[in-house]
């Protein structure tokens, strides 16, 4: 209990009459991998967008713990505040890159709060001071490292709209790393990869999670999850119906009967037991 | 009228007498039935008031015939150059020649320009134009950095001009301040209306934005005109200071620059010191933007244009993002504003009018937002061929306006419509403007 770098409280989310988030409540470890898994409209996303401030959550706590020991409640930081920061970098399920930019300069964009405090809130580096053209050069290298690491070095001057799909894939994964954050959510990253891509994905998911990032992943399709996650969290219209380790998961009767669908008074029992 | 013409449809058959001959035909179709009545029948007030009407077939059939002749032509050009946006049949040493042309254009523009007061010395006018078309490029540019980086669409960018014009008017005429003083606090004044203007239509986005900075625009110019204790209202400001070569009246006193440097005077001094001065101010202004776009407020201007909900993913403020385009855009508007008025010696609300404002716009637009060279040649084209047009009298605006179309259909995004990366690793190459968004405000 005591090393987890996020537990989410009771989170509330309603838009209007709806319930998309329904008293929810779990925790993901440090330097672990934590799966969000669900059907199709299970509130998976709407989790996501409470976590990283897109949403402002309607009622419940986010804690976040960094590994200072320092909290924040990302609820109450709400937009760009929880990237900057509380360090919660994500991804989205539809990529929303920067496509009239370069690989390179998704990557620069990636790293402008420590570039507008390096180059002294523009007015230094507008006159060049060498301290600000170290920092950049920092910042390229960085960008050069993570543009290694998702095996897009040779397309760093592409225009990232003209990059593949699963280039660009990784490249949102490689600028959100670039921020450098201490938890990293991704929303559905192997939709749409084929099978070799996917396999490439799982192995810079392990490699990010040894670096010492913690990793929080929605994904709906199980086959991709349980292979690199180390907890699995399972929704279903919008509250938690099981959770576990990857392979208790898989043989809960509940998340079968809610991946398979089941009929409306089964249904129902499954969530009264769930709850 | 060429409804039918303007888009090719992508559909195999689009070549071959057969369709040339049907399209012309529905083209002339089109024009038959649209002239008619505009062209074919002439009605007017007889001499008892009534309505007298006359028909004018023959004109109405030559002008038909126009248009079936010409989307002939059209259509056979269209053929021969190949659809837009694509690789384009284009001989190979034509290409070398152009790529020869875009390397050199903008150093051999830059020593035109500083030669033009040597070339043309005795040309008053040529002079007073050119002084005219860098004033408009340096607000292209200024203006560029709101809606050309940042992708806000800003219709009001003539206040901040007015609101530069008229800090220096009012400093200079109520306090003696020199223009060197001034020059800057007008920058700041109006960088400080921009932020004004920022917060309230922050929220907005795309038309609605377009909308309020058009609102605000005309709010300065309705405050100028009747605000008549500070302003003078309708009547202006004159009597406008002219500038000094730091210190030194270019006067034919003396204690002028003609006297203390033992030459004759003469009135040219004074133009010749003003276009070098609009000149570097607007150097200034390129100079400064490209340096910001390298910068990260800069990157974050182009990323908001691009995506701003990936912006805020990444610990992007975009308030102050924003915020800092319409100031830094508004800046370089109030300098150019403060230079508007020593020119003139007098300022009246009716230079500031929305349609200043649109011509700023349509020259970032025409030369392709985000690009400082085609700021530079759309400020060239619009304001100097105007100028050139105006041997055609009242056939100008129609000349003018067909250029206009024509340089749509042909370059959609503009002269220069693509776009150089602020960083590169190994290959510094153009990004197609295909892929750069326009951003939504």
């Amino acid at each position: 209990m005591s090393d987890d770098i996020l537990a989410v409280d009771r989170l509330m989310m309603r838009f209007g009459g709806i319930v998309a988030v329904n008293s929810l409540s779990f925790t993901a470890e440090r330097r672990k991998i934590t799966a969000l898994i669900g059907p199709n409209g299970a509130g998976k996303t709407t989790v996501f967008n409470c976590i990283t401030g897109f949403y402002r959550p309607s009622g419940g706590a986010i804690r976040l713990t960094h590994d200072d020991g320092r909290n924040i409640q990302l609820e109450r930081l709400g937009d760009f505040r929880i990237s900057k920061y509380a360090k919660v970098a994500r991804t989205f399920q539809n990529i929303r890159l920067f496509p009239g930019m370069t690989a390179l300069e998704n990557l620069m964009v990636a790293q402008h709060n420590a570039l507008m405090r390096a180059s002294g809130l523009t007015f230094l580096g507008l006159i060049g001071v060498p301290s600000w053209r170290e920092a950049e050069q920092r910042a390229i290298d960085l960008a050069r490292t993570w543009l290694d690491r998702v095996g897009l070095l040779p397309r760093a001057d592409d225009a990232a709209g003209n990059l593949p799909y699963g280039d660009q894939r990784r490249l949102e994964i490689a600028r959100a790393m670039c921020t450098e954050p201490a938890l990293l959510c991704l929303d559905e990253p192997a939709a749409g990869l084929n099978a070799r891509e996917s396999g490439g994905l799982n192995e810079l998911l392990l490699s990010i999670r040894e670096d010492g990032t913690s990793i929080l992943l929605i994904e709906h399709d199980m086959s991709v999850v349980m292979e690199i996650s180390d907890h699995v969290v399972v929704m279903d219209y919008g509250v938690k119906i099981a959770e576990g380790t990857p392979q208790a998961v898989r043989d809960d009767p509940k998340v079968i009967a809610a991946y398979l669908g089941a009929d409306e008074e089964e249904a129902i029992a499954v969530m009264e037991s769930g709850t | 009228m060429s409804a039918t013409s303007a888009r090719p449809s992508p559909a195999p058959s689009t070549s071959g007498a057969a369709f040339i001959f049907k399209k012309s035909l529905i083209s002339a179709g089109v024009a038959l039935v649209l002239f008619s009545l505009m062209i074919g029948v002439r009605t007017e007030a007889g001499p008892q008031g009534g309505l007298i009407y006359w028909t004018r077939f023959d004109d109405l059939a030559a002008l038909v015939a126009t248009v079936f002749g010409g989307s002939i032509i059209v259509e056979l050009l269209r053929q021969w150059w190949g659809p837009v946006d694509t690789e384009r049949m284009v001989p190979k040493p034509v290409q070398a020649a152009m790529s020869f042309v875009g390397r050199w254009l903008a150093p051999a523009l830059l020593i035109f320009a500083f030669l033009i007061p040597v070339i043309f010395y005795d040309q008053r006018y040529i002079l007073d134009l050119s002084i005219l078309v860098l004033t408009y490029v340096m607000l292209g540019w200024g203006l560029n950095v709101v809606v050309g980086l940042a992708g806000l669409l800003d219709l009001g960018y003539v206040a901040f001009y007015a609101v530069g014009a008229y800090s220096y008017a009012l400093l200079a005429t109520n306090f003696g301040l020199s223009f060197w003083v001034c020059l800057p606090l007008a920058g700041i004044l109006a960088a400080f209306w921009g932020v004004l203007l920022g917060f309230p239509v922050l929220r907005l986005r795309g038309d609605y934005l377009a909308i309020v900075t058009l609102a605000f625009g005309e709010i300065i110019r309705l405050v100028i005109i009747n605000w008549q204790s500070l302003t003078g209202g309708p009547n202006g400001v004159s009597g406008i200071p002219r500038p000094t070569m730091f210190g030194i009246p270019l006067t034919p006193g003396d204690d002028g620059l003609a006297a203390r440097l033992g030459i004759e005077f003469s009135p040219t001094h004074r133009i010749v010191f003003l276009f070098y001065l609009i000149l570097a101010m607007a150097l200034l202004t390129n100079w400064v933007t490209i340096r910001l776009r390298r910068l990260p407020i800069g990157r974050a201007w182009e990323a908001l244009r691009e995506d701003e909900v990936a912006c805020r993913a990444l610990g992007i403020n975009v308030t102050t993002t924003k915020l800092t385009a319409f100031a830094t855009g508004a800046m370089f508007g109030g300098l150019a504003g403060a230079f508007f008025a020593t020119r003139q010696g007098f300022i009246s609300p009716e230079s500031f009018t929305f349609q200043e404002s649109a011509l700023v716009l349509a020259i970032v637009v025409l030369g392709g937002m985000g690009s400082q060279l085609g700021v530079a040649l759309a400020a060239v084209t619009m304001i100097g061929g105007f100028e050139l047009f105006r041997g055609l009298d009242q056939y100008r605006m129609l000349v003018f306006g067909m250029a206009m179309v024509l340089l749509m259909i042909w370059r959609p995004r503009g002269l220069i419509g693509h776009r150089a990366p602020t960083v590169f690793l190994e290959r510094n190459q153009a990004i197609s403007s295909d892929l750069v968004k326009e951003g939504h405000g």
